[in-house]
């Protein structure tokens, strides 16, 4: 039946649908300023104990106005903090994001010649800052690439907003009370500023990724600091890196989005497949009120099935912060898995009070969000008699496509219908890229 | 008009209540479990339950724990195989049978099932969250958990723990200056109330003097709080109720008191007691027609 198969990369769609500026931590800045943080996306690396977060930066403002203020559980040192390289999260994304395949139908009148199964993919790859008022204190300062970092111990939250503000972070409203929760559970503040010197030295537009490890029984994002400046639902996508199984939040209901459904052949543009997706995840996440975390994708790193783009390799992996899968040569360690999930968050301060706690569990499917088209065989209906059987089978898939289509967007089947080619002519293979 | 009801064996409606809310919870919660895995932990629960029977010569006792113990374990267990559900049901069920101290069970098999699978077996695990923090369903459950406690006499634990739970909770709120909605959202899920409802008030497996059920309802709801919110694990009330049930004996000693009977009997005197026993909120209905 499978005759070719054909990816379309759907890269970075699920990520445009709304300007967000929220984040784990909250990015602070002059009111005047317009900050941009459209895509908080973050990647949690988890083994034993042992997490590492890497934060994407989207800021696009002035360098002098960014700041940084993320909870951590203990006071970070230098060689805890990186920066890293913004590939490793268009790679994630890329790797992860929701999949169209396409099959083409073959001639009903040939003979049925069995294909054998595509061969398994191998498991294995290839390849000291000013002092504050005395309730503030400074743990550590350092500067890692760009960046001066600053880590702080507050017993107040109020020190540590009038510490923050009289040290020139403008920070939003009601920043007291979102840092309290925070400064009652002893944790840290990880406070992130420009060093305009080292930016130069670095050159290149964006703001790195910043990295920190740390030892900590809180499997856990802080997210809820992120809401201060948020305006309407916010999206938030967390790639975790783990050695069990799938990651799935623990306070929050998590469920998978719909997959595997078969669609009409026009989806096929990647801004009509693009739009079809974003449409539908902002269905699904209001129709439950923004209260669900959704699982996009969860598979072994070192494979996909079908391949949207090639999965990450092993230094990719690492510098993502699952540094357990090379071992101490630098290749990569006996039987040592990565599994990554997706999960991707739409959510309200309402719709998600508490901070995402997540939990690992012995789930090893895996899961991606794939849709599926098919083309039809475009013969002549009189050819022979399975031929006939053949149109009706694929009027009947194609009320079926629409139908699916219809569910998963809201849009009118009329509408639908009305795109629909009555049959689309197959393209001769080779013409398409995988 | 609840009199009929009462009349019935309490079981009758804890398995009308747990499996309208799998049922619901399958059809409309999208739950990682398949009816499949469902029907054979019944099919195991059961047949642990005839064999036990069998061996022992047992008569007068029915398949409704089984029933219960199946219906718990398929809505709380979770597993990316076949064999999993079946195995803790057998092997819960078999628990009941043979550890035991006097005319007890020791632990409640649906507990007990749990535990066996987030320990021992490869690829399953317990999901707290996947109940969501839907306020109707919530209002559901515990109407639902109401129907259960009313009929089974013995079921003011479910009050106890709730109460000690839920003033733990709210004392964590004040602490860390947090908003009501997290309490809501801590309170209201599905799986704390099933817990509440379903596990802990197993009377078989709790105190006979009911002053001896508000101090283990309480050690219980201290130890799920540590375990959840102080040592951040998960699955904080079935692990506190695991690693305290077998302290029942030692209690019933303490303080003896009638075994339970499933049948309706004769009311128990109400004394006042434990500091975290429930004050207000027990629904004052007489328990006998």
């Amino acid at each position: 039946m499978l005759t070719r198969l054909l990816t379309i990369a759907v890269a970075a769609l699920a990520l445009a649908p709304l300007q967000a500026e929220a984040f784990c931590g909250f990015y602070v800045g002059k009111a005047d300023s317009s900050l941009f943080n459209e895509a908080s996306q973050v990647i949690l690396a988890r083994d034993g104990q042992r997490t590492t977060i890497s934060m994407r930066n989207d800021y696009k403002g002035e360098p002098t106005e960014f700041a940084l203020v993320v909870p951590v559980p203990v006071v970070l040192r230098q060689e805890d903090v990186k920066v890293l390289d913004q590939k490793i999260f268009t790679r994630l994304d890329d790797y992860s994001a929701p999949r169209l395949v396409e099959y083409h139908d073959e001639d009903p009148c040939r003979p049925k010649i069995e294909f054998a199964p595509p061969p398994p993919p191998a498991m294995a790859a290839a390849p000291g800052g000013r002092a504050g008022p005395p309730l503030v204190r400074i743990e550590a300062f350092f500067t890692v690439g760009e960046y001066d970092i600053v880590i702080l111990s507050a017993e107040e939250s109020d020190a540590l907003e009038a510490w923050l503000t009289q040290n020139g972070y403008n920070i939003p409203k009601g920043a007291s009370a979102a840092l309290r929760p925070y400064v009652r559970q002893n944790m840290k503040f990880f406070v992130a500023k420009v060093n305009l010197k080292e930016k130069a030295k670095a050159g290149g537009q964006y703001l790195s990724p910043l990295q920190f490890s740390f030892q900590s029984e809180k499997f856990m994002l802080p997210m809820r600091l992120g809401m201060l400046n948020a305006r309407g639902p916010q999206d938030l996508i967390v790639y975790t890196l783990t050695r069990k199984g799938r990651v799935e939040a623990s306070n929050y209901r998590t469920v998978k989005v719909p997959s595997d459904l078969d669609l009409p052949l026009h989806v096929r543009e990647q801004s009509v497949f693009a739009n079809v997706y974003k449409t539908a995840f902002a269905r699904l996440a209001a129709a439950d009120r923004y209260r669900t975390v959704y699982t996009e994708y969860f598979w072994n790193s070192s494979w996909c099935d079908p391949c949207v783009v090639p999965s990450p390799t092993n230094d990719e992996i690492a510098a993502a912060g699952a540094s357990w899968i090379v071992d101490a040569q630098g290749l990569r360690a006996r039987s040592a898995d990565v599994l990554v999930t997706r999960l991707h968050l739409r959510y309200t301060p309402e719709s998600f009070p508490e901070d995402l706690m997540l939990q690992e569990t012995a789930d090893r499917q895996p899961f991606q969000a794939r849709y599926v088209l098919h083309h039809p065989w475009t013969g002549n209906p009189f050819q022979c008699p399975e031929a006939a059987d053949y149109f009706r089978r694929v009027g009947e898939r194609n009320a079926k496509e629409v139908d699916n289509l219809a569910r998963l967007t809201g849009w009118k089947p009329g509408d639908i219908r009305a795109r629909m080619p009555r049959y689309s002519v197959p393209e001769a293979p080779g013409q398409k890229a995988p | 008009m609840l009199a009929p009801l009462r009349s019935l064996d309490a079981r009758w409606l804890q398995i009308g209540a747990v499996g309208s809310l799998l049922l619901c919870g399958a059809l409309l919660r999208d739950f990682a479990l398949s009816w499949q895995q469902s029907a054979l932990c019944f099919a195991g629960a059961l047949g642990a339950q005839a064999l036990w029977m069998r061996l022992l010569g047992l008569r007068n006792v029915g398949y409704l724990s089984a029933i219960v113990t199946g219906i718990g374990l398929s809505v709380l267990v979770r597993a990316d195989s076949l064999w999993v559900h079946p195995l803790v049901a057998f092997l819960a069920i078999s628990a009941k049978f043979v550890v035991r101290i006097g005319d007890k069970h020791i632990f409640n098999p649906a507990n007990l099932g749990v535990m066996i699978a987030v320990l021992f077996l490869p690829g399953a695990w317990l999901s707290p969250g996947q109940w969501g923090s839907d306020m109707i369903a919530a209002l559901w459950f515990i109407a639902l958990g109401v129907a259960v406690t009313v009929s089974a006499k013995r079921f003011d634990i479910a009050w106890a723990f709730l109460a000690c739970y839920g003033a733990l909770l709210v004392g964590r709120l004040l602490y860390l200056d947090q908003r009501w909605a997290v309490l809501l959202n801590q309170l209201s899920s599905g799986g704390l109330l099933l817990f509440t409802f379903f596990m802990i008030t197993d009377p078989m497996t709790t105190p006979n003097d009911r002053r001896m059920r508000w101090l283990h309802a309480a050690m219980v709801a201290v130890l799920a709080f540590l375990w959840q919110f102080v040592w951040y694990r998960n699955g904080g009330p079935v692990w506190a109720l695991f690693l305290l049930s077998p302290l029942v004996p030692l209690l019933d000693k303490l303080m003896p008191g009638p075994k339970h009977a499933w049948k309706p009997a004769r009311v128990e005197s109400t004394r006042p007691g434990v500091p975290c026993a429930p004050l207000s909120v027990m629904p004052t209905v007489p328990s006998t027609p």
